[in-house]
């Protein structure tokens, strides 16, 4: 087995390593730095990070005031509460007057496990993506953790970028560059395409060549940009295959899921599967097994890419 | 366009209650009670107190001040475009389609707005983040906040009172427009948000009780302001809901409604004698 990165953990070096190059960041959490790995930060740059306590709403417009006098401000909490909480707060302080606010949120959806359904944010892409002006980035690896979390100091305007709690292998090369807006083709040439975003990514490329060496070619595009998706590329893929399998560890209302049968609905009419979670709050447990319970694995993407296949 | 004289202050402020009522008047809605309660305050935060240039209005050492009760926007407007910041014709476009002047402040649409607000409750939070940087930055400009005492309800308002005095957050001044008045009736009634100074001195204020339609409070009230060092400032300013129009005075129905023909013409006429 390859090794495991933890992405949060990813972040928090990131934003070290990149706190003198710019000095306008600061970075706002809100009693779990500890788990959000801001605390990294924290020690090397105490100046510059604000614990705002368990007060998240005041956070986050906090956090507006702050890129209104020019400074960048990295807000993280769990994904839970960074959307959840002060949704209201991001969606008319922050994301109303465009403040330059990059929220990262993490322990997004499944992958917190054991604390169950109350942590458990399976709708957070969904309640970001209809707010006007947000940009949301949904990483699949350490690489492109590391990568985003530079990029968005780079790029003005708010954030939303969601991370795991658990840990997962790494997807591309070391110094790979991605390009904001521009999903990423993992695996082309099959007759049908996986969407997959964040966790889920790791999952399929799995499936993806199980399949292809019993004869079957799939396609894989990873959605790193859920906003502005990367309409082109989705609908090429659509236009390649004709048949998707989207996979989200996220909930199909709102999700990926939804994102992507609108763009094929309008634009390239395509038989289209969703390996996601269905209207159901979480629950504890190990999130590998949680995985399983949601049916985000694996075996549920190769058959729902077979059923298709033999449609 | 800066004014030293209390008895021009004094006309200032009616003249832009005058505004006030002709917005929502050629609106046909908008907020008069919370805006007549505010003007004389604002009136000296702009034309006295506040260092400022209609003609820069990004002049990164500019003072600040956050509107966070922002359903008082016709003062604000009145006050913005008297001063330069946009011509006053715009004015008439109060809450019309395509207007720079949206109904609560809009941050990208209005130039001398700082911050977006109506959703009650934020504004405070906004206003530390901008006294933060300023220290941060060491730069010296002040930050004035108002703030609902119906809004106070608000919890988000508690949390950045205590963020505030966590930070010693002495460039920041929230003055309390305190008229007893909220939608629905008498804040004693509803919530019972007060005890105010007892809760923000609690908190860890410096905490003043002002007149909020007396000149000489108000401004003695930020000079002081000004001295305090350590810790944030509030300030209690007792108003008087839909000041300066008799039929408005102490009427929580007049919180949100528009004047009709006979209704505003009477306003202005008791608004007149005193510009
Ligand atoms: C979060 C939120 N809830 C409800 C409203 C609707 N609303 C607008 S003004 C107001 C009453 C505000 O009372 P107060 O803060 O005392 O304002 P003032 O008396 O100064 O007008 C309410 C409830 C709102 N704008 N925001
Ligand atoms: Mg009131």
């Amino acid at each position: 087995m390859s090794e495991l990165y933890s992405l949060r953990k990813i972040y928090g070096e990131t934003l070290v390593k990149i706190a003198d190059k710019y000095p306008e960041i600061v970075v706002l959490d809100a009693d779990l730095a500890k788990s959000t790995k801001t605390q990294l930060f924290a020690q090397k740059y105490p100046n510059r990070f604000f614990d705002m306590g368990i007060a998240e709403a005041d956070m986050v417009a906090t956090a507006a005031g702050l890129a209104s006098c020019g400074k960048i401000p990295y807000v993280s909490s769990f994904a839970m509460f960074a959307t959840g909480k002060c949704w209201e707060q991001v969606r008319n302080t922050i994301a109303y007057s465009k403040f330059n606010v990059k929220i990262v949120a993490t322990h997004a959806c499944l992958s917190v496990g054991e604390d169950g359904a109350s942590h458990q944010a399976c709708e957070d892409v969904a309640v970001m993506n209809v707010i006007p002006n947000m940009n949301i980035i949904v990483p699949s690896d350490d690489v492109s953790t590391r990568f985003f979390t530079e990029e968005i100091a780079k790029i003005k305007g708010p954030f939303y970028m969601r991370l795991p709690r658990s840990e997962t292998e790494r997807i591309y090369s070391d110094n790979k560059k991605f390009v904001f807006g521009k999903e990423e083709v993992l695996r082309d040439g099959g007759n049908v395409t996986i969407f997959s975003m964040g966790l889920m990514t790791g999952i399929a490329i799995k499936a993806a060549d199980k399949l292809r060496k019993n004869g079957i070619k799939v396609n894989v595009v990873d959605i790193l940009t859920v906003k502005p998706i990367d309409k082109d590329t989705i609908i090429e893929f659509l236009k390649k295959s004709g048949k998707a399998v989207v996979c989200e560890e996220h909930e199909i209302n709102g999700g990926i899921t939804s994102i992507i049968s609108t763009i094929a609905s309008m634009n390239y009419p395509s038989k289209l599967r969703s390996v996601s979670i269905t209207d159901k709050f979480g629950q504890s447990g190990d999130w590998k097994e949680l995985f399983s319970i949601y049916g985000l694995t694996e075996d549920n993407i190769i058959k729902n890419v077979m059923e298709l296949e033999n449609d | 366009m800066f004014i030293m004289n209390i008895d021009e202050l004094r006309r200032k402020a009616y003249q832009l209650r005058i505004d006030i009522i002709e917005m929502i008047y050629n609106a046909n809605s908008g907020h008069p009670g919370g805006s007549l309660s505010a003007i004389d305050i604002m009136t000296v935060l702009y034309y006295k107190i506040m260092k400022h240039s209609p003609k820069e209005p990004n002049m990164p050492d500019r003072d600040r001040f956050i509107l966070s009760k922002g359903h008082a926007s016709p003062a604000l407007y009145a006050v913005l475009a008297d001063m330069g910041y946009f011509p006053k014709e715009e004015l008439k476009n109060f809450r019309k389609a395509n207007s720079m002047l949206q109904g609560h402040p809009s941050y990208l649409k209005t130039p001398g707005v700082e911050d977006s607000t109506g959703s009650l409750g934020q504004g405070l939070s906004f206003a530390c983040g901008v006294a933060i940087a300023a220290k941060i930055d060491r730069r010296d400009y002040n930050v004035y906040c108002m703030i609902g005492d119906g809004e106070s309800e608000e919890g988000q308002i508690w949390e950045a009172a205590m963020n505030g005095a966590r930070h010693n957050l002495d460039n920041l001044c929230v003055i309390l427009d305190y008229n007893h008045l909220q939608i629905d009736g008498n804040i004693y009634d509803i919530k019972r948000p007060q005890p105010f100074a007892e809760k923000w001195l609690s908190f860890g204020w410096d905490v003043m009780e002002i007149d909020g339609h007396d000149f000489n409070e108000i401004i003695e009230a930020f000079e002081t302001f000004k001295s305090v060092k350590g810790k944030p400032s509030l300030i209690i300013a007792h108003t008087i809901k839909g000041k300066g129009v008799s039929f408005m005075e102490n009427q929580a129905d007049w919180h949100g409604k528009a004047p009709d023909k006979k209704q505003r013409d009477q306003a202005v006429e008791e608004l007149k004698r005193y510009v």
